[in-house]
């Protein structure tokens, strides 16, 4: 940094409109203070360190110069004599900030926007949030650092969710008429282009193969609807004329070839006990001349006007068969027409692929069971599986606490040798082992059952009814924060061991201090209860007693180890 | 479970089996003891399907000395796969409990359309041009060509086959249509006529209706088929319009001309042969005076659909002079051809007799009665003489001279009927001449003379007497079965009243009513926002269905259903109705919900299930009523009359309830399942009508829900889903048993039988 500080001559405004107060600010690097030459109240004086950001306006002959530094509430507006007075500040400003970012963790907004957020949806973090951090037990930053999983998995989740295709035709609207003259008016969002790109196959290859070249979009959209209208009005006939007059309006009318080969493609892959096109192969009575006539014989037209046979019904299946295939194309890129059809041509594209690719695997196809469930006994005893979402957090942890464990009294060879013991047990047992040694675990889920009976035994035997329900709100609610900011604390605390650097030593200190004010409280809920549930509440209160005792016991002793000066 | 009836130990797939399943097999036996023919109708969802395999293989086993052959005639080739897919189960379950001794030979059977595997010929469009498409290959005259010359084609797997001869058979096992052409892609073997010649050694065969009803199939698939066989008729409700529509022709326009077109291509033939090849005329000159219509054992690359008619009315004697020579045999089509053409060209609605017709085509045109007849059988010594391979541009004079035949054939049970113009729309020309068959028994009468065992059996043949009249036999065993229900699991319902309590019908005055048509969609509306996963509707007919979605997709109704529920339409294209079924059911496994619109006597009602999840509800859009301004109904419902004594408007009420029972009746497939019916129309209450519902859905028909409006309907289905929804003792616990173990049956055999009914 070139130079420590700037002074220059500004006015202080409170909002953009208010005319201010002229005087001096003067900017260092850990602050800035206004002091007003009128010599009024207003001097302030406020650290870099609180500022987020920064605005300017725009630069311009007749607007004013105007900084905006923005903090977590409220801002500070200057305007300067001249705009290179303000380039000068507003650099100045931009460097303090991303100093004191570098040092104390810089947020884009984006990730303080999602950490509010993540505090709004969730009332629980927020108390905890708000005892913690605003009490300052804890620094925003060490609150955050045990849910960085929270804040990203949130976030991959969001970005993979896609959105999914409506269930309602959108596409099919009625035009708006004026009522005067015979003109319609069709209305197309990029939503409904999208679903018409998907479902027909045919105005998509037209689009990309006319527009802009052959005529505009306008043009294209228009020949559309005209030949949609046509259909409505059922005249097999008159389409066929217009189709013959004009090609264009011809690839509306006509039967989508693209679709019909599709059609071939997923026919063969069909269940077979659905596949009703296969009992035309075995029906002698319906071959033409052949049997009474039926209904479906009645309309016959000739051949030439086939191809245009098209009915709503159609539409309709094909519609549903587009909402369940899913989209495939980001909704985001929507914008664009032609991006639109672009990508879905290539998405088809690809599928197209890779059907072609496991077309072997599709030989077999399979057909639906034909069991009778009731009439069988049920073939495995239900069973949920076991899911550990990824067990290296586990043993990464425990490794950890193992190795921190050793530290001490290990050299440095003797924990790689331990680690490396470790690994091979590992690759050796694999992590099927169980986790947990079977007899501690019996003793665990033992002693948990005995206390869940003996309270059901206490409550009767509606299984939704807990102990805490019969407690009075008050003591319930209590109890619940007790036990969330304890589980807290308790994680941050023995997270923080052991203690390498004073910056542990003093969260620690903090740490404890915070929870031997909490320890007193219990004791006086467990007293304030009346007698009747007072042993519920013992029982409920003991396990966090005896968590915090621990805690306190392994502070004690740690203190006492280290030498007396330690990091203080 | 391996239980004894009687002298037969059956061995049953599952642990358990209700108590009608076993009744049902009871019954059965005796049909099969006696070797008579039975009648058994039980409810949809109780697995008939597995009781008659069971049983009948069971008997088999039990008796091996005298083995008996079970042909399953199935309605549709899905329910041949399905038929198929229970007995390899069965099949791997009897495996193991008997061991080697157990193994059998099952196959299904279909056309070549669905067995070919030469990718060359399957790609075809339809099964005309696989059917000639292989014959292109595979007649005996190509082959005879190909070996000459080798750049004429032939299909590598016919040629393979044949080669193999005697050593082509399949290895015991159970195959269903896709596991004989894998069988086949593996040997290098057509499967088709691989499984055309099994067929005779097979222990089960599974095919389609047609190969043993219609004479044209019957005639080349099943006449070698032993006395000793178990003829069942799976879903056989409608097994009556199938014997009509098997002996029915008709003629239009296109036909005519079409038949002019091929006749002309036939007689350039004959002069090409004239010029280059005379002496194959003669020599099919000669053959015909000795009276062989056909020529004996065809290469079976040659076979071409029978004759038409029944096998006993085909006459055993020389082809009558004047057809003999190839040209004029010509001319007397020609002439025939004309003369229809005549009576077509005509303003006034006609019918008459046959006998009456074939008078009128001797006397206008010379042509007798004989010469009629054997029509068909000269025609096909032609084609051969004449080596037309691409038989499918020649359906035309196939059907003319299939309605020559059949009318020189009969004179009772039949009428011609010729209609200058659809009754619906009197403004289109639209001539038409019908050869339509009144007699269902006509068709039918061969199965029942010879097999020993004929079983027809649906899950709804009510009333049941009715068949034996309409079929005219007479069954050993006729029985009706009821349902053991654990819990209340179905849950029909009468709705006559929309949301506005106005009554809601499709008779004819009310359908297109637009108040109607409103208070159905508000119904559908309302049930799609209480009912989860799938549901069913059924129309009464195409045309129904189509006004009714165009006018809900105005009235916006559409839209809000499509908001809670994708829709999915059975069209008449049935290749997009397949791939729409499939999405329907991907749609209800993925948890989004789905609604199929359907047609009552569509091929979806066939033989679709819509168990499960699939289903969870079926709205019947009021009376699946025939068009009963129909002349072929009329004249049918006339012969009736006379012949059975059967009423018209007993006859009209019984085949639209049977098929309405069928509509709802595939929503339950097991006792496990649960599913609502809703019968929306007002005339379901009058008594008539709703008498002839079936009596399994009789029973669950509350006397409080016969008379509905939207509102409770919507109550009611909102209190029988949360119902279903609870935990039950599936064996029926303490009181009636539902689910029988194999002890429960060992305790029963000992005491008296049946008195769990």
């Amino acid at each position: 940094m070139t130079d420590t500080q700037v002074v220059k001559r500004a006015k202080y405004k409170s909002s953009v409109k208010d005319p201010g107060v002229l005087g001096e600010l003067k900017m260092t690097r850990e602050r800035f203070v206004f002091t007003p030459y009128d010599g009024s109240s207003m001097k302030l004086n406020v650290e870099f360190r609180l500022i987020k950001g920064h605005k300017s306006s725009k630069e311009g002959n007749k607007r004013p110069a105007l900084l905006n530094l923005t903090q977590d509430q409220g801002n500070y507006i200057f305007e300067f004599d001249n705009f290179s007075d303000r380039e000068v500040c507003r650099d100045f400003v931009a460097k303090c900030i991303t100093l004191y970012g570098s040092e104390n963790e810089q947020l884009s907004s984006a990730e303080m926007d999602r950490r509010i957020k993540l505090l709004q949806e969730d009332s629980e973090l927020q108390k905890l949030h708000k005892q913690f951090v605003m009490g300052s037990v804890l620094s925003e930053t060490e609150f955050w650092a045990t849910r960085k999983k929270l804040l990203d998995v949130k976030d991959s989740r969001k970005a993979k969710q896609r959105v999914g295709l409506k269930s309602d035709m959108i596409f099919n609207v009625k035009p708006s008429s004026d009522g005067q003259s015979n003109r319609v008016t069709f209305n197309l969002t990029p939503e409904m282009i999208h679903q018409i790109f998907a479902e027909k196959p045919a105005v998509r290859q037209a689009y990309l193969s006319f527009v802009p070249n052959k005529m505009t979009e306008k043009d294209f959209w228009t020949k559309y609807w005209r030949a949609q209208y046509l259909h409505s009005t059922r005249n097999i006939v008159a389409a066929a004329a217009e189709a013959a007059e004009d090609e264009e309006l011809a690839v509306f009318l006509k039967q989508d070839p693209i679709l019909a080969t599709e059609i071939r493609h997923k026919i063969r892959k069909v269940d077979p006990t659905l596949d009703m096109e296969a009992d035309e192969g075995d029906d002698y009575t319906h071959i033409p001349g052949h049997g009474l006539g039926t209904e479906s014989s009645k309309d016959e037209l000739e051949a030439q006007y086939e191809p245009f046979k098209r009915s709503f019904l159609q539409d309709i299946n094909r519609h549903a068969a587009v909402v369940l295939e899913g989209t495939s194309v980001d909704v985001e890129t929507a914008g664009d027409t032609r991006c639109v059809a672009e990508a879905l041509a290539a998405s088809k594209r690809v599928e197209l692929a890779k059907e072609a690719s496991d077309i072997n695997a599709h030989q077999g196809r399979s057909s639906r069971m034909a069991e009778i469930e009731d009439l069988q006994a049920p073939h495995d005893p239900p069973l949920a599986p076991l899911s550990i979402k990824d067990p290296r957090d586990y043993f990464d942890s425990q490794q950890v606490i193992k190795v921190m464990g050793l530290k001490s009294r290990m050299s440095s060879s003797e924990a790689y040798a331990s680690l490396r013991v470790f690994i091979s047990e590992v690759r050796s047992v694999g992590l099927t082992d169980p986790v947990v040694r079977p007899e501690l675990a019996v003793k665990v889920f033992n002693g948990l059952t005995q206390t869940i009976s003996s309270s059901k035994y206490q409550l009767g035997k509606n299984p939704h009814e807990s102990i805490l329900d019969t407690l009075p709100t008050l003591t319930k609610d209590e109890l619940l924060l007790h036990w969330t900011s304890i589980q807290e604390l308790l994680k941050h605390f023995w997270s923080s061991y052991p203690i390498t650097t004073s910056y542990l030593y003093t969260k620690v200190s903090r740490l404890k201090d915070a929870m031997s004010q909490i320890y007193p409280k219990l004791q006086e809920i467990k007293e304030s209860v009346q007698s009747d549930s007072r042993h519920q509440v013992s029982l409920l209160v003991q396990p966090m007693l005896q968590a915090l005792d621990a805690a306190f016991a392994h502070y004690d002793l740690d203190q006492h180890k280290r030498p007396p000066n330690g990091y203080n | 479970m391996k239980f004894q009836i009687e002298d037969v130990t059956v061995y049953f797939p599952y642990d358990h089996i209700y108590p009608e399943q076993y009744s049902y097999m009871i019954e059965l036996k005796r049909a099969l003891d006696a070797k008579g023919h039975c009648l058994l109708e039980m409810p949809t969802g109780t697995g008939k399907t597995i009781a008659l395999l069971s049983l009948i293989t069971s008997y088999t086993l039990s008796k091996p000395s005298n083995p008996v052959k079970l042909l399953y005639c199935t309605r549709t080739v899905h329910e041949m796969e399905k038929t198929l897919a229970e007995l390899k189960l069965l099949h791997k379950y009897q495996l193991e409990n008997i061991g080697p001794s157990a193994r059998m030979l099952a196959l299904g059977l279909s056309s070549r359309k669905n067995l070919c595997i030469n990718p060359e010929v399957v790609s075809a469009e339809n099964r005309d041009s696989v059917d000639a498409g292989c014959r292109k290959l595979t007649a005996s005259w190509v082959r005879a060509l190909a070996i000459e010359n080798p750049n004429i084609p032939t299909c590598s797997f016919y040629e393979r086959y044949e080669k193999a001869g005697s050593d082509a058979v399949l290895p015991p096992g159970v195959y269903t249509l896709q596991d004989l052409r894998i069988f086949g892609k593996d040997k290098g073997w057509c499967p088709y006529f691989l499984a055309r010649h099994m067929v005779q050694f097979a222990n089960v065969v599974v095919y389609s209706y047609q190969y043993l009803l219609d004479p044209k199939v019957a005639g080349i698939i099943s006449k070698e088929m032993q006395r000793e066989s178990v003829v069942v008729f799976d879903e056989a409700h409608n097994i009556d319009n199938v014997c009509i529509e098997a002996l029915s022709v008709s003629v239009r326009k296109q036909t005519l001309e079409g038949a002019t077109r091929n006749l002309n291509r036939m007689s350039q033939e004959i002069d090409r042969f004239k010029a280059t090849d005379a002496g194959r005329l003669r020599a099919e000159y000669n053959r015909l005076v000795e009276g062989l219509a056909q020529r004996g054992n065809l290469p079976l690359g040659d076979t071409w659909l029978a004759n038409p008619a029944l096998p006993d009315d085909i006459l055993k004697e020389a082809v009558p002079g004047n057809i003999r020579r190839a040209e004029h045999f010509l001319s007397v089509l020609r002439r025939l051809v004309q003369y229809l053409k005549g009576r077509l060209d005509t303003d006034n609605v006609e019918k008459e007799g046959p006998l009456t017709f074939v008078n009128a085509v001797n006397s206008h045109v010379g042509i007798d009665q004989k010469m009629l007849k054997f029509c068909y059988d000269r025609l096909h010594s032609l084609m051969l003489t004449l080596e037309i391979t691409d038989t499918e541009e020649f359906l035309h004079v196939q059907t003319i001279c299939n309605f020559a035949t059949l009318v020189g054939t009969y004179t009772r049970g039949f009428s011609i009927i010729i209609e200058p113009y659809d009754e619906r729309m009197p403004h289109i020309p639209d001539p038409v001449l019908q050869l339509s068959c009144h007699d269902a028994s006509l068709a039918i009468k061969p199965v029942f003379d010879r097999f020993q065992s004929v079983v027809i059996t649906s899950g709804t043949l009510s009333p049941i007497d009715l068949y034996p009249r309409l079929l005219n036999f007479n069954p050993v065993v006729t029985r009706s079965f009821t349902m053991s229900l654990t819990r209340d699991c179905i849950c029909p319902m009468v709705l006559t009243r929309g949301s506005d309590q106005l009554p809601v019908s499709t008779k004819f005055d009310l359908r297109s009513d637009p108040g109607v048509e409103r208070n159905y969609g508000r119904l559908l509306l309302e049930m799609v926002s209480v009912v989860p996963d799938g549901i069913v509707c059924f129309f009464v007919s195409y045309s129904y269905m189509d006004a009714i979605v165009n006018s809900w997709n105005e009235t916006g109704i559409l839209k809000e259903i499509m908001q809670r529920k994708l829709v999915f339409i059975e069209t008449q294209d049935v290749v997009e109705t397949t791939l729409a079924l499939d999405n329907y059911r991907k749609a209800c496994d993925c948890g989004r919900g789905a609604v199929f619109f359907s047609v009552a006597r569509g091929k979806v009602a066939e033989g679709i299930d819509f168990d499960r999840h699939y289903g969870r509800l079926v709205i019947m859009f009021g009376v699946p009523f025939q068009y009963t301004l129909s002349r072929i109904l009329l004249a049918r419902l006339e012969y009736l009359r006379e012949t059975f004594q059967i009423k018209e408007g007993d006859f009209l009420t019984f085949d639209a309830l049977r098929q309405a029972a069928q509509c709802v009746g595939r929503v339950i497939r097991s006792k496990a399942d649960y599913g609502m019916m809703i019968f929306a129309d007002k005339r379901y209450t009058r008594h008539d009508k709703r008498s002839k519902l079936p009596g399994w859905i009789l029973s669950h028909l509350r006397d409080a829900h016969l008379n509905l409006s939207t509102d409770m309907a919507v109550h009611i289905a909102r209190e029988f889903l949360r119902k279903m929804a609870q935990p039950y003792d599936k064996t029926g616990g303490s009181g009636k048993k539902t689910l029988l173990s194999q002890q429960d049956l060992e305790k029963m055999n000992g005491g008296i039988e049946g008195m769990m009914f």
